[in-house]
C-alpha cells in the first residue's frame, strides 16, 4: 500500500521520471520503508529531486512544527517555509534565510543549502542547529562542526532522510517589508549599486533581453522590514492547463519585460509589501510553470566571483543576443557563508535566467557554463538538469571529500538520484 | 470561552487538518487515537498553531475501556464541548470475502465504536446546551456497491445513527454534522486505483468548518459529490443492481 507509481516532474517539467512513490503520514511509517531518496515539494527545476531508476519518498505530510523555543524552531522535514512565515511573521519572527518559493520545504531547503535575498546572512544551513536523519529505518542525529553535518547541508539528501531539524530563527522588527525600487539603467550601474548596496534584503530583477547600451539593465529592489500594515492581500491566481508555445516567445517576452522596466518610475519608488509578496513574489501565481507548456524550461544559475564580474556581463550579452531568455531573470549578491561541502554560494554574484526548452537554449546553456567555469565560478545543482560530471567536479572543489561522507551514510548508493547519476557525483 | 475539541482518529489526515484549522481559532484539542507518538506530534502541533490547549489521549474504537478516561478528561473541561469523528476502517472486499470476521472490526471502527463514545459524551453536551459533533461518514453509505458494501454499510449506519443524535442534541442547544466526503488524498488512497477528483484533505476540513459555523446538518465535500450522488441515488435497483460502479 506504501508505494504508488507514477510519472512526476521537477519544477522546470523538462525532465521526468517513473518510479514508486510513497508519502508517508507518521514518522512510525517512515521508518518502516526501506531506503530510497527523499523530495519536499520538487520545488528544484532539473533531475535532483527524481529518481527514474528506483523510489522516491515524498516527505510533504510530515509538516507539523515540534517546538519553538527562545527563537529555535523544531519541524518536521515536510513543512514549508511559507507556512513557518505564516504562522511566525504575526509573532515577529521569521527563518533566518529564505528562497524565492514558499513552498521549498525545510527538508529541501537543507538539502540544497539555499540562499536568500540577504546575503550577508549566509545560507539556510547556517542558521540549523541539529537535524534529525532517518538512515535506513534508524534515527541519526547531526550537530553542526560534525562531517556528517557538513555532508548534509546542501548534500543532496545523500546522506539519509532529513526527518526533522532545529532552525535558529530571526526576530522580525515589522508587519511588512519596505522596499525601495529603483531602476538601474545599466549593467556598470547595477552592479555598482548592488555592490554598494547596505539595505539587509536586495534583489535584481534584469531584463535578459536588453541589448546594446540598455545591456544589464533593471530594477533593483532594496528592502526593510517596517512596522506598517501591509497592504491587503490580493488572492493568488493559478494556470489551470499547459500554455500555447508562443506564450513567450521573443515580441512578448520583450513587450512585457520593457513594461515591466518602466512600471518604477525613473525617480524609483518606495512601497509596502506584505511579506509573501515581497519574500515570495511567483508564489502569487500558482503552478506558473504550466506558463512554458508542456515542453517545460530550463534554468541556468550560476554564481561567479567578484574577481570576474565582466565574464558576467559577457554572458549576460550572450543571453541577450540569444533571445531566448524569458523574463524571469535575476541578479543578487552572494557570500561566501554557506553550511555544507556541496553548498552553491561563494563571495560573487549570481545571475539566474529561465529558458523556454529547446535545444537552442541547451546549447546556449552549455556555453554558460563553459564561461562559468572559466570565470573560476560555479552553478546550482537546485536548478540544472543539462550539466556533466566533469564540468561540475571542477567547480565543487570538496566533491570527493562529500563523496566518501555520503558513502560511510548510504554505502550502497541506496539514496542516489537522477541528479547524482547524471553527475557522477557519488563516483569516488 | 474557548470551546473543546475531542477528536477521535486523531492521526488521519483528514483530522489533521481539522485540529489545524481549529487550532488557528483558538480552541482547545484532545487528539484521541492509537498512536501516540505521531498525536504528541499534532498536539504540539496545534499548540503551536494558537490552540488554547492540546494533549493526546489512547482511544482505540475496538477497546471500550479507553473511552471512559476521555469522558472524563471531556468532562473537565470548561465552556462548549464538541467532538469530532474521523475513525474507520475499509479492509479491500476481497479480503473481506477471505475472511468475513473482517465485517465485525469495520463495523466497529466505523460505526458501533464512535457512536458508543459519542452516546456517552452526549449527556455532558446536553447538560452544558451546546456544542457540535461532527460525524465524518462516506459516500460510499449512500448506497451499497460491489466494491466496498461493507464499510458502506457501516457507514450508512453511522448517517443514521448521527442524524438521531442529531435529532436528540437539536433540543438541548446541540448540533450534529454529517460530513460525507468522496475522493479525499490521504494515506488510505495513496495507491487505491481509480480513484478521480480527488480533494486535498485542507480543503475537506475548510468544509467542515464552514458547515459547523453555519450549522448544515448534512454536506457533501468537495461539495459536487452531492449531485453525483443524487445521481447514484436515483438510479432504480433493478438497474443498479447490474452495475459495476
Ligand atoms: C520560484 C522559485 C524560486 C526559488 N528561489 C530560490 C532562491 O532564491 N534561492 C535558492 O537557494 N533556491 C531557490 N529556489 C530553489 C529551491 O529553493 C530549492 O530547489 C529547494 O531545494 C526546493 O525545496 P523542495 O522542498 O521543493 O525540495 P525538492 O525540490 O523536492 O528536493 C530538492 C533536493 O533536496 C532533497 N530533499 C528534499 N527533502 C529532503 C528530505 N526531507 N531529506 C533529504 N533530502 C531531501 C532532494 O532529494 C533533492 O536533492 C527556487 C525555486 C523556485 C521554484
Amino acid at each position: 500500500m506504501s508505494w504508488r507509481p507514477d510519472t512526476y516532474t521537477g519544477w522546470g517539467r523538462a525532465l521526468s521520471a517513473t518510479g514508486e512513490i510513497a508519502r508517508p503520514e507518521r514518522l512510525s511509517a517512515l521508518e518502516a520503508l526501506e531506503a530510497a531518496p527523499a523530495c519536499g515539494r520538487r520545488r528544484s527545476y532539473g533531475d535532483a529531486c527524481l529518481n527514474g531508476e528506483g523510489r522516491m519518498v515524498d516527505m510533504s505530510r510530515l509538516d507539523r512544527v515540534l517546538s519553538f523555543e527562545d527563537g529555535v524552531l523544531h519541524a518536521e522535514a515536510g513543512l514549508r517555509l511559507g507556512e513557518i512565515m505564516r504562522l511566525f511573521a504575526p509573532r515577529g519572527w521569521m527563518p533566518t534565510v529564505v528562497p524565492g518559493t514558499g513552498y521549498a520545504t525545510v527538508g529541501g531547503a537543507i538539502a540544497m543549502d539555499v540562499h536568500g535575498k540577504n546575503h550577508t546572512e549566509g545560507t539556510f544551513g547556517c542558521h540549523v542547529e541539529e537535524i534529525t536523519l532517518t538512515q535506513n529505518g534508524k534515527r541519526m542525529v547531526t550537530t553542526p562542526g560534525s562531517d556528517l553535518f557538513g555532508a548534509t547541508v546542501g548534500g543532496l539528501g545523500q546522506t539519509g532522510i532529513i526527518t526533522s531539524a532545529k532552525i535558529r530563527m530571526t526576530s522580525l522588527e515589522g508587519r511588512s517589508m519596505y522596499v525601495h525600487e529603483r531602476r538601474m539603467e545599466n549593467w556598470d550601474e547595477f552592479i555598482a549599486e548592488l555592490a554598494s548596496s547596505e539595505a539587509p534584503y536586495v534583489v535584481g530583477w534584469i531584463d535578459a533581453t536588453a541589448r546594446g547600451s540598455a545591456l544589464g539593465r533593471g530594477v533593483l529592489e532594496e528592502a526593510r522590514p517596517v512596522d506598517k500594515n501591509p497592504p491587503p492581500v490580493k488572492g493568488t491566481k493559478s494556470v489551470p492547463v499547459d500554455a500555447p508555445g508562443f506564450a513567450l516567445s521573443k515580441p512578448v517576452v520583450r513587450v512585457f519585460n520593457a513594461a515591466y522596466f518602466r512600471r518604477v518610475p525613473s525617480i524609483g519608488r518606495k512601497v509596502t509589501r506584505s511579506f509573501g509578496d515581497f519574500f515570495f513574489p511567483l508564489d502569487r501565481v500558482q503552478d506558473w510553470n504550466k506558463l512554458y507548456g508542456k515542453k517545460g524550461f530550463h534554468q541556468f544559475q550560476c554564481v561567479v566571483p567578484d574577481n570576474n564580474t565582466p565574464a558576467l556581463r559577457d554572458m549576460l550579452e550572450l543571453i541577450a543576443g540569444s533571445g531566448l531568455a524569458s523574463p524571469l531573470a535575476v541578479l543578487k549578491r552572494l557570500s561566501d557563508r554557506s553550511a555544507g561541502m556541496m553548498s552553491f554560494p561563494m563571495e560573487g554574484l549570481t545571475l539566474a535566467v529561465d529558458f523556454p526548452a529547446s535545444k537552442a537554449a541547451e546549447a546556449l546553456i552549455a556555453r554558460l557554463e563553459d564561461m562559468t567555469l572559466d570565470a573560476g565560478g560555479r552553478i546550482y545543482l537546485a536548478k540544472d538538469a543539462l550539466s556533466a560530471a566533469a564540468t561540475i567536479d571542477a567547480m565543487y572543489p570538496n566533491r570527493a571529500a562529500w563523496t566518501a561522507e555520503a558513502a560511510k551514510a548510504d554505502p550502497d548508493g541506496a539514496l542516489e538520484t537522477d541528479l547524482t547519476r547524471r553527475l557522477e557525483l557519488r563516483r569516488t | 470561552m474557548s470551546e473543546t475539541w475531542l477528536i477521535l482518529g486523531a492521526t488521519s489526515s483528514m483530522a489533521r487538518a481539522f485540529i489545524r484549522s481549529v487550532a488557528e481559532r483558538g480552541d482547545a484539542v484532545i487528539l484521541a487515537g492509537r498512536d501516540m507518538v505521531d498525536m504528541a506530534a499534532s498536539a504540539t502541533d496545534a499548540k503551536l498553531r494558537g490552540a488554547s490547549d492540546a494533549f493526546a489521549m489512547r482511544f482505540d474504537a475496538r477497546d471500550p475501556e479507553t473511552f471512559g478516561p476521555l469522558i472524563e478528561a471531556m468532562e473537565g473541561r470548561e465552556g462548549m464541548l464538541s467532538a469530532a469523528v474521523f475513525v474507520g476502517s475499509m479492509p479491500a472486499q476481497s479480503a473481506i470475502d477471505a475472511d468475513p470476521s473482517l465485517i465485525d472490526g469495520t463495523i466497529i471502527d466505523s460505526f458501533t465504536g464512535p457512536a458508543r463514545l459519542l452516546q456517552m459524551l452526549a449527556p455532558l453536551m446536553e447538560a452544558r446546551g451546546g456544542g457540535t459533533v461532527v460525524g465524518v461518514g462516506s459516500v460510499a453509505g449512500d448506497r451499497g456497491r460491489v466494491g466496498n458494501y461493507v464499510y458502506g454499510a457501516a457507514k450508512a449506519g453511522f448517517h443514521t445513527y448521527l442524524s438521531g443524535l442529531r435529532n436528540r442534541l437539536t433540543r438541548a442547544g446541540g448540533h450534529v454534522v454529517t460530513v460525507k466526503p468522496g475522493f479525499v488524498d490521504t494515506a488510505m488512497t495513496w495507491n487505491v486505483e481509480g480513484m478521480f477528483l480527488v480533494a486535498q484533505p485542507e480543503k475537506v476540513a475548510t468544509d467542515i468548518l464552514r458547515a459547523v459555523d453555519k450549522k448544515k446538518n448534512v454536506i457533501y465535500t468537495p461539495g459536487f459529490w452531492w449531485a453525483i450522488m443524487t445521481v447514484i441515488r436515483l438510479v432504480p435497483e433493478p438497474i443498479f443492481k447490474k452495475l459495476s460502479i
